[in-house]
């Protein structure tokens, strides 16, 4: 690991510079959405009271952190110790994930300071709402407990460091179940307004297909993220860590590109089995098929390509693409294909401040990320504790 | 593929069958894909 001290020294960089525009407008709509309310910054009404928060934020927010689980359970409980390096940005990008989901959906709900009545006060145990909730709730505090040996070993906590190391089994077995159980559930949530989300969407598999896309997503998100800290904190990377990261690449992507074909797979089987082949011939069809083979089955193939041949400029940039479909798919679900009766002038739209604060999230997101790799040890391992594993 | 069902009989006749061969389809091509994805792993696997 080497120190660039001219990179660590400025102050007005230009990721700093656009950084802090985007988080002051952030704040300044976070300020009108908490006085004026909902109506004030988003478009959202009677028909579409779940806009781009619950669609970008909270359905993407989630699967994306999916990485977490997936790099973890391969490691931990597959016994893939070569993607042992991997783990550590995997749990921090979950956590930070789904701590911004919460965040984000303090803005969403009516009555934030009301969140915590679901889990405490009035438990609505037949809702899926309620599943999800506290699902959430519970990994978000298995990802915070995941993630804190770093945070110890920076503060020089060893003790209680070495006490939650020795829980990472449980924690990871923890993280797999409360994960399948939400992922599927978030799928679920839709499969009460079948009259509402177009019938290519619509099926009675929503759970499974959310499921298994959460996993490639998970995949993709490791080698996108990774290709990210490999341009920009390069110099913050261990020997280990640059010795394994291609390895890392190219098993996830080997292991992606054939989740993604059986992916493919089913989402043939829900057309075969709701009969909605004529839809297919629609213009809805066309955009399915766009969201179905260019952007499943298309970096399926070239992630495929590029674990044969051991490319990984290739992987790295079906992993980009595979990131952006799983986007696709839930704004689908979500916002576009949902409504999809209504007239034109009915539909939904997010608002110029909707969309702000999503990029305001995300932004708050990248800037802790970037704190705490740069900070703790994230892509490289402790001096002190290389022995450990 | 836009036939008249006149019963539910009818609709999963239909749909099961085709949804039978499509399963066969997907059962027979993951295999094979699982052989082109790995159809290089033993020369080349360096971890």
């Amino acid at each position: 690991m080497s120190h660039d001290t001219t990179r660590d020294n400025k102050l007005f960089t230009p990721f700093n510079v656009i950084t802090g525009i985007i988080i002051l407008v952030g704040l300044v709509l976070t300020v009108l959405r908490f006085t004026k309310g909902l109506g004030a910054v988003t478009n959202l009404d009677d028909n579409n009271p779940w806009g781009l928060w619950i669609g970008f934020d909270l359905l993407c927010g989630v699967a994306l952190a999916a990485g977490g689980y997936v790099t973890s359970a391969a490691c931990y409980i597959f016994g893939l110790k070569r993607y042992h390096s991997a783990v550590r940005p995997a749990i921090l990008t979950a956590f930070l994930g789904y701590a911004l989901v919460v965040f984000a959906l303090n803005y969403d709900v009516g009555r934030p300071l009301r969140l915590p009545y679901p889990i405490f006060l009035s438990p609505g145990t037949t809702s899926l709402l309620y599943e999800v909730g506290l699902c959430v709730f519970l990994y978000l505090m298995v990802l915070f407990i995941e993630y804190s040996p770093a945070a110890l070993e920076w503060l020089g906590l060893s003790k209680i460091r070495n006490i939650i190391v020795r829980l990472t089994l449980v924690l990871t077995i923890f993280g797999v179940v409360l994960s399948t159980l939400h992922q599927s559930s978030l799928g679920a949530l839709f499969m009460i307004a079948p009259s509402k989300l177009h019938p290519l969407w619509y099926s009675g598999y929503l759970p499974v297909y959310f499921f298994i896309s959460s996993i490639f997503a998970g995949m993709s998100m490791v080698i996108f993220e990774g290709s990210l800290a490999h341009r920009y904190l390069h110099h913050k990377m261990d020997e280990t860590h640059l010795k394994e990261s291609e390895g890392v690449a190219l098993g996830f992507a080997k292991a992606a590109a054939f989740v993604m074909m059986g992916y493919v797979g089913i989402k043939v089987i829900g057309l075969a089995i709701d009969n909605n082949w004529h839809y297919l011939a629609t213009g809805w069809g066309a955009w399915f098929l766009v969201e179905l083979i260019g952007f499943v089955a298309l970096p399926a193939l070239a992630y495929a390509l590029a674990a044969r041949e051991r490319n990984l400029r290739l992987a790295r940039w079906a992993a980009a693409w595979s990131v952006l479909g799983l986007v696709l798919n839930r704004l689908n679900i979500s916002l576009v294909a949902f409504n999809w009766h209504l007239p034109s002038a009915q539909r939904y739209f997010p608002s110029w401040m909707e969309i702000a604060i999503s990029v305001f999230i995300v932004t708050v997101g990248i800037v802790v990320y970037r704190f705490i790799a740069t900070h703790m040890p994230i892509l490289y391992e402790h001096p002190d504790y290389r022995t450990d594993h | 593929m836009e036939s008249v069902f006149y019963t539910l009989q009818d609709f999963m006749l239909h749909s099961k069958n085709i949804t039978y061969i499509v399963m066969g389809i997907v059962l027979i091509a993951l295999p094979l894909f699982w052989r082109f994805l790995s159809g290089r792993d033993e020369k080349k696997r360096t971890y």
